[in-house]
């Protein structure tokens, strides 16, 4: 932003403090993020920057909170559960939500508004709400306190992002396309899987990604649905925080930052990409 | 007038149609699958569980002939001896059940002190040998002699009930039938209402403040930088939600960054920490910080559409920059602040880990009690009564974002 000649002194300074007000909350957003990473280093059990961190001593850093969590088989069973857990509801929130996405956005669609109502509830309901029900449901049917109920209740969870965003890939979508490939001999299915398919994949992926973070970060769901064999990731640091708050929980919490950055960045490039392939220009 | 005919000689209205409605089906099929998963496994099961708040059977199916009678019984005077046999008769069935202990906690949730009468009675009635039932429980429990208990019973008995609904709003059906205030140290819910609004509210607010100029200098600065500053707001978003209330506990507390840096300053003493955490600040700030990417991100796509030339105009026609930004800008940016607040509310007040793990005390909102009592107290009636109220006010709040901003306009990332 470049100063106008004209801006007199006053004009300078509000532009200065509005600057400086922007810095802050920016600061308020990402400085919780990355204070702990620094933290999960500590050679002490403390959670603040001991003397020896700040005037950046080595002895006063040590990766002992990452062996306790190499060490501890409790973290390495949650962290299989999460994994399971979170593909497989994935996978199914992908493959379902995709195929309603397709129909939602045909135009022949009867009842549109209604049914995108209630296939977008899950993400409206409370969560705290939606455990209470699912508690009984798979109660009911003998599926609480197993990882096929976690799955399903997951599952059901990360659909509204991949209708979401896979119906906003389409409305982009060209429909000559599938015209043209139709009229130069394809069949349908050939025509699905060869011009539309390539076009949505980064929103299908996308949705996929936005189910995984919802099935990998969930914990009321996991509260009420999961015993002690079907604990995830966060129900063991939720235990960890409750109960006896240790620095293990900091290095968790790092390796997790680093997969969530990870994440952000596959969707940012997807984004980018299926902008361009529409011939969408960045905005 | 001859109709159209196609080249198999059907009118083409008729194939026209035909085709229509194939394209309908096939486009519904598409959606089946998962619109029949989602009914199945999600709406139905929270209709279910919401529909506990007016379902009533403990008494109504374990003593299916005392209530019966009872809804004869005009309540004046103690009901007549027949009414004492079949309790007796029916507490002793149940027992064999084993149903004792839900009548029990049944009654309890109504009226402290009845579950230790109902066991007591069961003890009793067992080696019991007479047949003056009535002189009996009387004497087994004096309470059985009062009138009040037998009202308590009558209406418990129903099968459907309001009560629960009434326990959600702090009142309670008093001992002669007429509704009341409840008793003030069980009136909690209607506070706890109130709090969760006034915090939702305030977050709201704090979200706005924060994330307008943010917003602003999002949408005014070249595109370069303006996506590497984005990231730092998607990168929140991304993260674990454990993670973030785990570093806000790490920065608030006694002996954490926060207070350390103030002591550090000279701001505060050693023993002037500051508790910033386990309490209502502590919710209030890390619900702000969590909530708002939500805020920042509908804010900055309404103005990244608002052309600067509207603020040129204004300018060159003589405004002042305040003027100018108040009056042409700002006015411009109603959808994004309707969208943003609508959004941060909604999520605000269903919010459950974060006040569960930072609120202490006084951060509770009223997530946290229907998890209480789904969890601990087991009284599922209230909170099946709890979730419907803050279902419906979601809802509503929902159909007004529908109404302003379109669910198909919600963008995520």
């Amino acid at each position: 932003m470049a100063f106008p000649p004209y801006l007199g002194i006053g004009g300078k300074i509000v532009h200065y403090s509005f600057i400086i007000f922007c810095g802050f909350v920016f600061i308020f957003l990402i400085a919780p993020i990355l204070v702990i990473i620094p933290l999960s280093f500590n050679a002490e059990p403390y959670f603040t920057f001991t003397e020896g961190m700040i005037s950046l001593e080595p002895q006063a850093y040590s990766t002992r909170w990452y062996s306790d969590i190499a060490k501890n088989p409790q973290w390495a069973f949650s962290a299989a559960n999460s994994i399971i857990v979170a593909i497989c509801s994935t996978v199914l929130a992908t493959f379902l939500g995709t195929l309603a996405a397709l129909g939602l956005s045909q135009s022949h669609m009867p009842y549109k508004s209604a049914v995108m109502g209630v296939l977008i509830s899950p993400m409206i309901v409370p969560l705290i709400i939606s455990a209470a029900g699912m508690f009984f449901f798979y109660s009911n049917i003998g599926l609480a306190q197993t990882l096929p109920g976690l799955i399903l209740a997951h599952a059901v969870l990360g659909t509204p992002f991949v209708v979401i965003t896979v119906t906003a890939t389409l409305t982009g979508f060209d429909h000559s396309l599938t015209r043209a490939s139709q009229s130069l001999g394809a069949d349908s299915r050939k025509t699905f899987f060869k011009i539309q398919m390539p076009l949505i994949l980064p929103g299908v992926i996308s949705g996929a990604l936005f189910a995984f973070i919802t099935s990998f970060d969930e914990v009321v769901i996991v509260f009420f649905l999961a015993g002690f064999e079907q604990r995830t990731i966060p129900r063991q640091m939720w235990a960890g925080i409750r109960e006896q708050i240790s620095p293990t929980i900091l290095a968790v919490a790092t390796i997790l930052v680093v997969v969530s950055i990870l994440l952000l960045t596959t969707v940012e490039l997807l984004r980018r990409r299926s902008e361009r392939l529409r011939g969408i220009s960045p905005s | 007038m001859t109709s159209i005919l196609t080249a198999d000689g059907i009118p083409l209205k008729d194939s026209l149609r035909k085709a229509e409605k194939g394209r309908r089906v096939k486009a519904f099929l598409l959606v089946a699958p998962l619109l029949l998963f989602v009914l199945v496994s999600f709406v139905f099961p929270i209709f279910e569980m919401l529909f506990r708040s007016v379902d009533n059977p403990v008494l109504a199916k374990n003593l299916p002939l005392t209530i019966e009678k009872l809804q004869k019984w005009d309540g004046t005077n103690l009901p007549d001896p027949e009414t004492f046999l079949l309790v007796a008769k029916e507490l002793l069935i149940a027992r064999e059940n084993s149903k004792v202990g839900k009548i029990a906690a049944r009654l309890n949730f109504e009226a402290s002190g009845m579950r230790s009468m109902i066991n007591k009675t069961v003890r009793k009635v067992r080696k019991y040998k007479g047949n003056d039932y009535k002189k009996a429980l009387i004497q087994f429990d004096k309470r059985w002699g009062e009138v009040v208990t037998w009202k308590v019973l009558k209406r418990i008995g129903q099968r459907y009930t309001g009560v629960q609904y009434l326990a959600a709003l702090d009142l309670k059906v008093k001992a002669d039938n007429t509704i009341g205030l409840q008793s003030e140290e069980r009136r909690i819910y209607v506070k706890i209402f109130l709090r969760t609004i006034w915090v939702s509210f305030l977050v709201t607010i704090f979200c706005l403040i924060l994330a307008y100029p943010v917003s602003f200098l999002l949408a005014t600065l070249p595109l370069r930088i303006s996506n590497i500053l984005l990231i730092m707001v998607l990168l929140p978003f991304w993260t674990s939600l454990l993670v973030r209330t785990t570093s806000w506990i790490v920065l608030l507390q006694r002996n954490g960054v926060v207070n350390d840096i103030l002591v550090a300053l000279n701001i505060i003493s050693e023993d002037g920490r500051i508790q910033m955490i386990y309490n209502q600040t502590g919710t209030l700030v890390a619900m702000t910080q969590i909530l708002l990417p939500f805020m920042i991100l509908p804010l900055y796509s309404v103005m990244k559409t608002i052309s600067p030339s509207y603020m040129r105009a204004a300018r060159s026609l003589g405004a002042s920059p305040l003027t100018a930004f108040v009056r042409v800008y700002m006015p411009q940016t109603t959808p994004g602040i309707g969208a943003g607040c609508l959004l941060v509310f909604i999520l605000s007040i269903g919010y459950y880990i974060t006040p569960a793990l930072v609120g202490g005390r006084s951060g509770q909102l009223i997530s946290n009690f229907i998890a209480y009592h789904m969890k601990s107290s087991l009284n599922w009636g209230l909170a099946a009564a709890l979730g419907t109220i803050l279902l419906v006010a979601v809802l509503i709040l929902y159909w007004l974002y529908n109404k302003i901003i379109g669910i198909d306009k919600m963008k995520l990332g």
